[in-house]
């Protein structure tokens, strides 16, 4: 049995019990719960007048109702904004339960505590609030155009205004050889795990503990919410994460005003409560990403080097502020790419809409960013009629010159510094992969068949792995059991299998004695939580020099025992070993039980380390000072700054031209992550990535009305997409490690859906040689844009038809 | 005379076994299951049909079980996720081939919506004659209709073809 | 999201479920497939749910050489895979197949579809397209309705409340004649963003002599489009399908949503009309022949 496992497709080691329906959700635990259930606003922009709940107080099965006005100390405080910022110079966020004010549809008004959810929404429905309703922000022109306010002391309704710049932007431009500038938008989409949130807290009044399950991201901090929210000694609050279905970055946001009200009312009522958010809570009532509008002006030379970017971004960011301007920063930072650009000058401006909140959706700002980077170099390929590969190609940071240095200030307040990478290998393998030079035969097959084919590509850079720390715990225990921790959680992901192969690979254990815990504050109470791709970086390090530790000290124990030095020991299979010399062993487990010296044995294996088994030095104590009993380590990795991943995405789109439908036909992924633990989990995430670029391009979007209600609350009408939608990918590697962490890592979470807006988009032009300026785009959509009068020609085209090749 | 009730004594055979509860006349097949059966493998994703996450298999055939009533199911049999593996002589479980093909191919991440495409896909397998050579178009009508946001899908379409070519060795 | 209170009963006879259906706030509940969602959403509140599956008898898919009747029970799945049916009445199979994704064909039924009279809806348009009738029983007896008389508004029919649609008959295919059916969904098994059936009738001298198309997600009401005049008298070989899909564009009135608007939905109207007729006249041809 090999126990080197690091880079392997280990199959999941959590999916025993998640395929026979063992897994443990959060709607799985508390069968015997009350049920919470809201009352969430109607309106979009309201003022609540009065709430009147008589009508309610007789539903058999009612237990409580809440409203702002039972809401004591800092529970009647607004919510936290997580991560302030000096240029968020307006942050606003909610109350747990709304305090005279609506800012969205969905925001928590009144929550109801009944004997089952069925109950509870009985009583939901006579709850009578009256409002006073406001006029409506909705959308992110709306919002810059000010006519009417979100909130009212914000006349502008910007929360912030994020600048970065890079040199003076102006003159540089001026003396460009060539300048163009354009405006584009792109829409909202969201997270929409297939599991919605969900709190589960049970009190135990008699020694004051409280429990608390949530689907979270982050159960360190709801935990050190939870306390600080609820007036409670942190060491009296358990925050656990159980299987989670799916996060994507809604659940990283916290603490979610049902994360303190649940376990409110549990205290209250001295009974367990849960709530578990329905669908359409889900939509109106959690987090939405994505929508902004990009002004950009590039200037460039005629071999279409880039000299000046210039970008000015409007981002929604809904009703409240909650999560910063972190969105906005990745966008900023992560707008430049691969590519080497002499000046940049960046603003974002944050705006307020009265629509659901904007937090980090998996790419987190990084899809507009690339949106708007890449759609330049199309647009100077079509401006100077060169290829867009080779457009690319002539502005890529080349291999040679890392570390390089971008002069911006990352999401995690760090220099962005790209560690390691080589763009222009990922391009040539793109190219090759999915046929570009082929691509004028396959424009002329297509029209023979009566269609429009286009193709295109885009790169992206992602800072994966930002700080501040994570932390790991690794123990074996007398049974040889390794058990390992870290404080970050799970969603699906397959920590427990990728954290185990670090474990077996670095301690040289067999992976079947690897236990992983994830997102459970009994076990690791630090930690930081899980997005920005960091699990593996952040975590994996951590959990591989715990396991260094872990088996320094099992060989200086053992080189005792086996009268050897610990240089001259290795352990493999769960043997201690001198190197080269067969049978001269001691296993890892009775390291484990020598490493806790004991009074009383408790079975056989103890007593090999009980007072009266061998002989000790009479003159040194039991346990040697400065060590400490046991076989364990803990320790920590905490990163200089973060690390860069990259990658490149080219698709090829067959439009039928009678009825505008868009069918991706090849979708080809290069991919560098740096070193990979499992190869089978990162193609995985990839997939699952693409997927949901396609579907942020040519489905997805958040349908709100003027008034500010979300029309496609539902999976009805909201597109995610479904196997028929999804093409097939073909993806190839590439692995330049990073120099920033021991294991040479680089996170790939959220790589696969980065690119999948501006390739597409890219593609579509190609296509119909019409100019696409706004994302997500339908069929109806381009039906419209191909017969507006409006709609501008690509230069691309107009030479095409120059020369009778179909548009 | 027709009885018309609030709450129903109900016996459905789940997974081979008879079960009773007593169920408001409004609860739905999937929490039912859920929460009076104590099978908490089917799960609940949006609760209007859309995405198959509580697909269970009733009578023969794949239904969403958040579009049935609980009272609905009375006398009726009910297979669910729980219901897939077997046991062997040993008291030990043999996982079905679907499950091991989800498992062998990656097919699942979060495995949130995994069970209901488990189920759609078992009973898919085990109503066809699997010495027939699986096709595209099938495979797609198996998994089309769930919802999986974490894959991709494509894993889950390779391990289709996984499952049907062990069940076509085992058959 | 979890229904309302309501009381529930499923008789055993089609008289039982009448007379708890005259209790005011009586519901039918049939396969449950839009009315679920609608219940939990709480989106309709019926007092009472008259489950209606466990009535012998009205699971039968009745096969004659004139029509296919289809009892209320029949799922959509048992419907596509019926082969009889299909003979008499090729549009049937091919329009449930565009009903939604096999998990809810399984439990879906076809009469129920038509009695919840969504425009979005496969079957109602086929049962226009067909001249089809539904068969309403009422506790003074059973009523045979066209579906003109039938159809009164998006999700509103003319059966009076207590009722029960215990059928639809879907009229056979004329002789000489073929249809198709073809939808654009945004994603397949979505409502159709516009779905077009169409049948083509050829003279005994192989010329088009009638062609009529209904569309789906098209208008308030399912509707029958007379698009004759386009291609009238031309040789099945040399009809401009064009031309009629040309002139089904000018016939309709669709409305915008969400996904589509009503120009958009007016194109799919003239491609679908002309793609899905250039099918329906060859396979017209071959049975002419």
């Amino acid at each position: 049995m090999t126990t080197k496992l690091f880079g392997e497709p280990v199959r999941r080691r959590e999916d025993q019990r998640l395929i026979t329906g063992r897994g443990r959700y959060l709607d799985d635990i508390g069968s015997k719960a009350l049920a919470a259930a809201f009352v969430r606003s109607p309106h979009a922009h309201a003022r609540i007048v009065s709430i009147d709940v008589d009508e309610a107080l007789d539903v058999e099965g009612l237990v409580a109702i809440y409203t702002y006005e039972d809401l004591t100390g800092p529970m009647a405080e607004p919510l936290p904004v997580l991560i302030p910022h000096p240029q968020l110079h307006a942050p606003r966020t909610g109350f747990p339960l709304a305090n005279g004010e609506v800012n969205h549809v969905g925001e928590p008004v009144v929550m109801v505590i009944a004997t089952d959810r069925y109950v509870a929404e009985d009583v939901c429905d006579r709850i009578v609030v009256t409002y006073e309703e406001l006029p409506v922000v909705v959308g992110v022109d709306a919002a810059r155009e000010a006519q009417h306010t979100v909130h009212e002391e914000i006349p502008d309704n910007v929360a912030a205004r994020h600048h970065q710049e890079t040199g003076d932007v102006e003159p540089v431009l001026a003396a460009s050889p060539r300048t163009l500038s354009f405006t584009q938008y792109i829409e909202r989409s969201a997270c929409m795990p297939m599991e919605g949130k969900g709190v589960h807290a049970r009190f135990d009044p008699d020694d004051g503990s409280l429990r608390v399950y949530t689907s979270t991201q982050a159960s360190t901090s709801v935990r050190a919410a939870i306390a600080a929210k609820l007036d409670l000694s942190l060491d009296k609050v358990e925050v656990i994460a159980p299987d989670v279905g799916g996060g994507f970055g809604v659940k990283i946001v916290h603490p979610w005003p049902e994360e303190l009200l649940v376990p409110m009312a549990a205290i209250a009522l001295g009974h367990e409560v849960k709530w578990t958010e329905d669908r359409r809570e889900h939509f109106i009532g959690s987090a939405h990403e994505r929508q902004q509008r990009q002004e950009i002006t590039v200037g460039y030379d005629d071999d279409g080097r880039i000299t000046a970017l210039d970008v000015h971004v409007w981002h929604d960011n809904g009703a409240y502020t909650p999560y910063g301007i972190i969105v906005p920063i990745v966008t900023a930072t992560q707008l430049v790419g691969p590519y080497a650009i002499p000046v940049y000058r960046v603003v974002v401006e944050s705006v307020f809409t009265n629509t659901v909140i904007v937090t980090p959706y998996r790419g987190a700002g990084r899809p507009q960013g690339c949106y708007a980077m890449e759609r330049t170099m199309d647009r100077i390929a079509d401006e100077l009629g060169l290829d867009r590969s080779v457009v690319r190609e002539r502005n890529l940071i080349q291999p040679d010159q890392f570390p390089y240095d971008h002069h911006l200030t990352f999401q995690d307040g760090r220099p962005v510094i790209y560690d390691s990478g080589d763009y222009p290998g990922l391009l040539d393998k793109l190219r090759a992969l999915v046929g570009w030079d082929e691509a004028e035969k396959l424009r002329t097959e297509a029209a023979e068949r009566g269609k429009l084919l286009g193709v295109g590509m885009a790169l992206y850079v992602e800072g994966t792995g930002p700080g501040p720390y994570e932390g790991g715990h690794v123990q074996v225990l007398g049974s040889g059991k390794v058990l390992v921790s870290t404080g970050l959680t799970s969603q699906g992901q397959g920590h427990e299998t990728a954290f185990a192969q670090i474990v077996a690979s670095e301690l040289g254990v067999p992976i079947e004695d690897v236990e992983v815990t994830t997102g459970d504050t009994r076990r690791f109470g630090y930690a930081v939580g899980t997005f920005a791709s960091r699990a593996a970086v952040m975590s994996g390090n951590a959990i591989a020099l715990a396991a260094r530790g872990v088996r320094e000290k099992a060989l200086r124990i053992a080189a005792d025992v086996l009268e050897a030095s610990p240089e001259d020991l290795e352990i493999d299979a769960g043997l201690v070993q001198v190197k080269g010399v067969p049978g001269t062993s001691i296993p890892l487990r009775t390291v484990a039980v020598l490493s806790n010296p004991l009074r009383y044995a408790f079975d056989e294996a103890a007593k090999q380390a009980t007072q009266f088994a061998k002989p000790g030095d009479d003159d040194k104590p039991p346990v040697a000072e400065g060590d400490a009993p046991g076989l364990e380590h803990r320790d920590y990795y905490s990163p200089i700054r973060s690390t860069f991943a990259s990658g490149a995405h080219a698709a090829i789109v067959e439009i039928d031209p009678a009825t505008w439908e868009i069918d991706v036909v090849k979708y080809a992924v290069v991919h560098d992550c740096g070193n990979v633990v499992n190869p089978m989990i990162v193609e995985g995430q990839v997939h699952g990535g693409v997927a949901q670029g396609v579907g942020g391009a040519l489905y997805e979007r958040m349908a709100y009305d003027a008034d500010g209600q979300l029309q496609n609350a539902s999976f009805m009408d909201f597109l995610m997409p479904y196997a028929s939608e999804v093409p097939d990918i073909d993806i190839d590697h590439q692995q330049t490690p990073s120099p920033l962490n021991p294991l040479g890592i680089k996170g790939a979470g959220e790589a696969g859906v980065i690119p999948g807006t501006a390739a597409l988009a890219s593609a579509i032009e190609d296509a119909v040689g019409r100019r696409i300026a706004s994302m997500p785009i339908s069929p109806t959509e381009l039906y419209d844009l191909v017969r507006s009068p409006d709609s501008e020609m690509t230069a691309t085209a107009g030479r095409r038809a120059g020369t009778g090749v179909m548009a | 005379m027709t009885s018309i009730d609030s709450e129903r004594t109900i016996t459905v055979t789940v997974n081979g076994v008879p079960r009773e509860a007593t169920v408001p006349v409004r609860r739905l097949l999937s929490d039912a299951l859920r929460h009076d059966l104590g099978l908490t493998g089917t799960h609940v994703g949006c609760e209007h049909g859309v995405c198959g996450a509580c697909t269970v298999v009733v009578d023969g055939a794949p239904v969403r079980s958040c579009l049935m009533l609980a009272v609905q199911v009375d006398g009726a049999e009910v297979r669910t996720v729980e219901g897939l593996a077997r046991e062997d002589h040993q008291g030990g479980q043999v996982l079905h081939p679907v499950q091991e093909a989800f498992r062998e191919c990656h097919a699942l991440q979060c495995g949130f919506c995994t069970p209901g495409f488990l189920m759609t896909i078992a009973a898919g397998l085990e109503g066809r004659d699997n010495s027939v050579e699986l096709t595209e178009e099938e495979v797609d009508d198996m998994v089309g209709g769930n919802l999986c946001r974490c894959t991709g899908y494509a894993n889950i379409k390779k391990a289709v073809h996984h499952a049907a070519a062990a069940m076509k060795d085992d058959a | 999201m979890k229904p309302a209170p309501f009381r529930y009963a499923d008789p055993s006879t089609l008289g039982e479920a009448l007379a708890v259906l005259s209790d005011e706030g009586a519901k039918v509940l049939a396969g449950g497939q839009s009315l679920l969602p609608l219940l939990s959403m709480r989106l309709a509140a019926p007092a009472t749910l008259v489950d209606i599956n466990r009535i012998p008898g009205l699971d039968a898919v009745e096969v004659t050489g004139d029509a296919v009747t289809v009892g209320a029970l029949v799922r959509h799945d048992a419907l596509l895979r019926h082969e009889g049916a299909a003979e008499v009445q090729p549009l049937l199979g091919r329009a449930t197949a565009n009903v939604a994704h096999p998990a809810i064909r399984n439990r879906g039924t076809t009469v129920g579809s038509i009695a919840h009279a969504d425009p979005s809806g496969e079957m109602t348009s086929v049962l226009a397209l067909t001249d089809g009738t539904v068969t309403v029983a009422t506790t003074a007896g059973s009523e045979v309705v066209g579906w003109r008389d039938f159809f009164v508004g998006p999700l509103e029919t003319s059966i009076p409340a207590g009722a029960v649609v215990t059928a639809a008959t879907f009229p056979a295919l004329p002789p000489r004649s073929g249809t198709a059916f073809a939808e654009v969904a945004r994603r397949k098994g979505d409502y159709a963003v516009c779905g077009a059936g169409v049948v083509v009738t050829l003279s005994e001298d192989r010329q088009v002599e009638r062609v009529l198309a209904s569309y789906v997600s098209v208008g308030l009401t399912p509707e029958v489009h007379d698009l004759t005049e386009a291609v009238a008298g031309s040789p099945v070989e040399k009809a401009d399908w064009a031309a009629a899909g040309a002139l089904a564009r000018t016939l309709v009135d669709p409305d915008t949503d969400i996904h589509a608007s009503a120009d958009y939905r007016r194109l799919l109207v003239g491609v679908l009309t002309e793609r899905t007729l250039a099918d329906a006249a060859a396979e017209a041809a071959g049975r002419a022949a």
